[in-house]
């Protein structure tokens, strides 16, 4: 009778995320009757549908990329930049909060600061002269999009890679000097391969952190930027692609590629536990 | 060895002053932005239509009440699960997590897309035919979204008691099932539960897509509809939102500490 006491949990996580995945995943392979079908995953490759997916991509890699080298670089300097104490603690607070601040608030707060009207385009145009606007650039565009993801891509980093900094032991380092190792041998030889699996699962995380996301988008662009989350909110509202069973395909796309990620994620991890066991 | 010292203390400054400066000038911005509603000088005009407005004050009733609901009904369904897999059926605990951790892999979107076609008015559970059925759906939507949080937060608090041993205490004094997780687990575990909860509620509050799409009067899509529409409100409403953020992240951090400073109950 022990397993009495663990239904409730799964019969939740049937109704509420395994069967509603499970629907929509065989409804990617069936046309409006219910037949089996190959043609909605053929679609997908349909232009406008593909570069929705590319460029979901590109800013996913892009965000995950340089939030988590800034992270690390964050990260480091905290834990091993000797720098005063109340640095660290202030710092993993903050990255708390801030890898929490998504969504349409976060949009709000990059339009009021990169926007046409924001402080810092007004600033640069008063003092230096420099019309952000005028180079190409705008809030609303994929490096607008990419600099608004950073803002809880990097804090996320920093939560997760701290830990393995703390990790790399001193007597390392030390053991390092003696044996008149350099700063560049001690990081190429030793502190890398430590670290790196820590580093790229964390980098994957965020990769699937920002593919899903909706919210900071669509209040920031709203429909004008054509990523698959948002491709999916408008199909979900008004079916614009004119084929349920289209969409339904989009979501299968969105989990098979988050589901890669993090199944990478889970190998590197797997990894770095052996290694401290 | 000191002028190696001396340039990575260096560099570590300059990552600090970059960083800092990338993550305060959109908050100071923010805030000044939120201020330049009147004309040629500073003023709270901007947070004064945002409070005064009574579609703010519902949405904002509205989605404290579903984080509220959300939080019981996460603790509800974590606390016991985790103290079962703990006490008898640690051979679940590696499944039991993953499932945990799949809402950081399934995009809420299609989580929410799925429950649409599910839940449907002509399904044999229509959940989306009324308000109040909805209302519930988007509590689980927000439950399922805040279940990595929670069972990490439970779980960690579980590992630093002995579960056991209380259990069989408390068996000993002739305590059932629900007494010992009320007036045993629960007590022992608070602190954890309540970084569970206020990470929760950090996440529920603006939650932006579940309750657009289940069509619910939240907050998250109210600040959507503003920001679409109104140029200074939205700055206040950011600002309100990271306060918001910030407080509920401090509380864990109070509660964390209080924890630490009495170590022996």
């Amino acid at each position: 009778m022990n397993w009495l006491g663990v239904v409730p949990f799964f019969v939740f996580a049937l109704l509420f995320m395994l069967l509603p995945t499970a629907y929509l995943m065989v409804g990617a392979f069936q046309d409006a009757e219910g037949h089996f079908t190959l043609l909605n995953l053929v679609a997908l490759l349909e232009p406008h549908v593909l570069s929705a997916y590319w460029i979901s991509f590109k800013i996913s890699m892009a965000s995950s990329i340089a939030g988590g080298l800034l992270g690390f670089l964050l990260a480091w300097a905290a834990v091993l930049g000797r720098l005063p104490g109340w640095i660290r603690p202030t710092l993993m607070t903050f990255s708390g909060v801030a890898s929490n601040f998504a969504g349409v608030p976060l949009a709000f707060a990059f339009l009021a600061t990169l926007g046409r009207m924001g402080l810092v385009t007004i600033l640069l145009r008063k003092y230096l002269d420099v019309n952000i606007y005028s180079t190409g650039f705008s809030i609303l565009s994929f490096v607008g999009l990419t600099l608004t993801y950073l803002y809880f891509q990097i804090p996320l980093m920093v939560l997760i890679v701290t830990p393995a900094l703390e990790g790399l032991k001193k007597e390392w380092r030390e053991a390092c000097d003696c044996l008149g190792g350099s700063t560049v041998q001690y990081w190429r030889y030793i502190a890398m391969p430590v670290l790196w699996p820590s580093i790229l699962g964390a980098m994957l995380l965020l990769f699937t952190n920002a593919f899903g996301a909706v919210a900071t988008a669509y209040a920031l662009t709203g429909s004008s930027l054509n990523i698959v989350p948002i491709l999916l909110y408008a199909q979900i509202r008004g079916d614009v692609l004119h084929n349920p069973n289209l969409g339904y395909a989009m979501a299968l796309g969105m989990i098979v590629i988050t589901g890669l990620a993090n199944a990478g994620y889970m190998v590197l991890r797997s990894k770095t536990d052996r290694r401290s066991a | 060895m000191s002028a190696a010292n001396k340039e990575s203390r260096l560099g570590a400054w300059i990552a600090m002053a970059v960083g800092a400066s990338y993550f305060l000038l959109p908050l100071i911005a923010t805030f000044e932005f939120s201020l330049r509603m009147k004309r040629g000088e500073y003023s709270f005009e901007a947070y004064e239509v945002v409070f005064g407005d009574p579609q703010f004050q519902a949405t904002f009733g509205y989605s404290i009440v579903m984080a509220i609901a959300t939080i019981l009904m996460g603790i509800l369904l974590v606390v016991p699960t985790a103290y079962w897999v703990h006490l008898r059926m640690p051979k679940l605990r590696p499944l039991v997590e993953f499932i945990t951790l799949l809402p950081l892999v399934i995009p809420a979107i299609v989580i929410v897309f799925g429950y649409l076609r599910m839940y449907n008015s002509s399904s044999i559970i229509p959940l989306t035919g009324s308000e109040h059925a909805t209302d519930f759906l988007l509590v689980c939507s927000y439950v399922t979204l805040s279940l990595p949080y929670m069972y990490r937060s439970v779980d960690t608090g579980l590992r630093t008691i002995d579960v056991r041993t209380l259990t069989e205490a408390a068996e000993a004094l002739g305590a059932n099932r629900a007494t010992i997780l009320l007036r045993v687990i629960f007590p022992n575990i608070s602190s954890a539960i309540l970084s569970g909860a206020f990470l929760t509620f950090a996440v529920v509050i603006g939650e932006f897509t579940m309750a657009s799409l289940l069509d619910r009067p939240a907050f998250g899509p109210y600040l959507q509809l503003i920001g679409a529409n109104r140029a200074y409100e939205p700055s206040a409403l950011a600002v309100i939102a990271f306060i918001v953020t910030w407080a509920s992240m401090g509380l864990i951090n109070v509660f964390g500490r209080n924890r630490r400073t009495l170590p022996t109950r």
